[in-house]
């Protein structure tokens, strides 16, 4: 059976993609976030996972408002990274692990997760910062996991609950428990935390209510479901509601985690970054 | 169907939730700003972009925003802000450039404003 050996999180500000382009990791505006990832890698460079599930949330690459899907699963050979129109260098493609997506999506709808599948997905920075984070060179990083993107809408409203993304977690857990494979998977969500770009409230950051997610969200994750989605763009800034990711991630790891290791800073870009690793218990 | 009828949400200070009501005000605007994706449609509307209002069918407040490249009148147009980064990724405009000018405040502000939120 597959093993999940833990989760990571991480925001996945698309300035970021530009920073590790230009290779501004030591600039002082950056180094505090950079900072962040290093103790991460070596846990991966130690543990070698064979796939990673990477929970983002598409901004307008793979998905249009013309068909939104609340939830969707990649099942495709590899993952092409496309022009998001403003300037973020493409990278190569990742590759999937088709085999393993068909029986997520499978254990998913039979679980009653009736998830939206993708024979092709173009993925965005949502998708390619994390993986650069965690991965230097990304996809050309020598230990590259497989990849299994899922992607949670946030662009249009309705979102999902928090409820519903923590439930989805667990029902992907059991979904990566009956695969019958030997295989070490990690979990990414990625997102957040507290942000927003439009309206006259732009620039809105809320420190407390990141720290606090990033407390609850090890010890008591079911404390945050009581949380509505209205509650969530007013505390977390309209597209904070990206913590939705985290929540996704959170349920697939089970009921007990260990922190590794967390960062948080402020602002990358318009953003607070949160950036942590959760190991599952042996 | 008026969805205006029904209203599914509290009101949140300076926000717009982008629900079924703007995406359907705005998805002319939106479509055009999701073609913006592909090097060659930022080239085709760039060369006119009145044809390409046109194309894309945005009404008079939509291409008048446009023009104006006025963050608040795209979002009340109906506007997404992630489709929208892609028409202002055509000028330049990056996410502080946006913030900034939607409230009011010169780029150098808003950024120290952002910086102030991790004290």
């Amino acid at each position: 059976m597959a093993t999940i050996i833990g989760g990571l999180t991480s925001s996945h500000i698309p300035a970021v993609g530009n920073a590790i382009a230009k290779g501004l990791q030591d600039d002082p505006y950056w180094k505090p976030f950079f900072d962040g990832y290093p103790p991460i890698r070596d846990w991966l460079g130690d543990h070698k996972p064979d796939v990673a599930i990477n929970i983002y949330n598409d901004h307008g690459l793979g998905f249009f408002l013309d068909k939104m899907p609340t939830f969707a699963i990649g099942a495709a050979h590899e993952y092409r990274n496309e022009d998001e129109g403003w300037g973020i260098p493409q990278l190569p493609p990742f590759p999937g692990d088709p085999k393993l997506s068909w029986h997520i999506i499978e254990s998913m709808v039979a679980q009653e997760f009736d998830i939206t599948s993708c024979q092709e997905l173009a993925v965005d920075h949502g998708f390619t910062v994390p993986m650069q984070l965690f991965w230097p060179g990304a996809p050309n990083n020598p230990d590259m996991p497989r990849v299994v993107p899922i992607s949670a809408n946030t662009v249009q409203h309705p979102i999902p609950t928090l409820k519903r993304a923590l439930d989805f977690g667990k029902a992907l857990r059991r979904a990566l428990l009956s695969y019958p494979e030997d295989i070490k998977v990690v979990i990414l969500g990625t997102g957040g935390l507290s942000h927003q770009l439009d309206g006259t409230r732009a620039g809105f950051i809320n420190k407390d209510f990141d720290q606090y997610c990033m407390e609850k969200i090890v010890t008591a994750p079911e404390e945050l479901t009581k949380i509505t989605r209205m509650e969530l763009v007013e505390k977390a800034g309209a597209q904070g509601t990206e913590f939705l990711m985290w929540m996704m991630m959170r349920g697939a790891l089970g009921d007990k985690v260990t922190p590794i290791h967390a960062n948080y800073h402020i602002p990358i870009s318009n953003t607070g970054a949160g950036t942590m690793m959760l190991e599952c218990a042996a | 169907m008026n969805l205006a009828e029904f209203d599914h949400h509290a009101p949140i200070d300076g926000t717009t939730i982008f629900d079924g009501t703007q995406a359907m005000k705005g998805y002319a605007l939106n479509k055009m700003c999701y073609s913006f994706n592909a090097a060659e449609a930022r080239e085709t509307y760039k060369a006119d972009p009145e044809a390409y209002y046109d194309r894309f069918g945005l009404n008079e407040a939509q291409k008048q925003a446009c023009r104006d490249k006025n963050v608040l009148d795209l979002i009340a147009a109906g506007g997404n802000i992630y489709y929208l980064a892609k028409f202002a990724g055509i000028f330049h405009l990056d996410v502080q450039d946006v913030g900034a000018q939607q409230t009011g405040m010169t780029k150098d502000a808003f950024k120290e404003k952002l910086r102030k939120a991790g004290e």
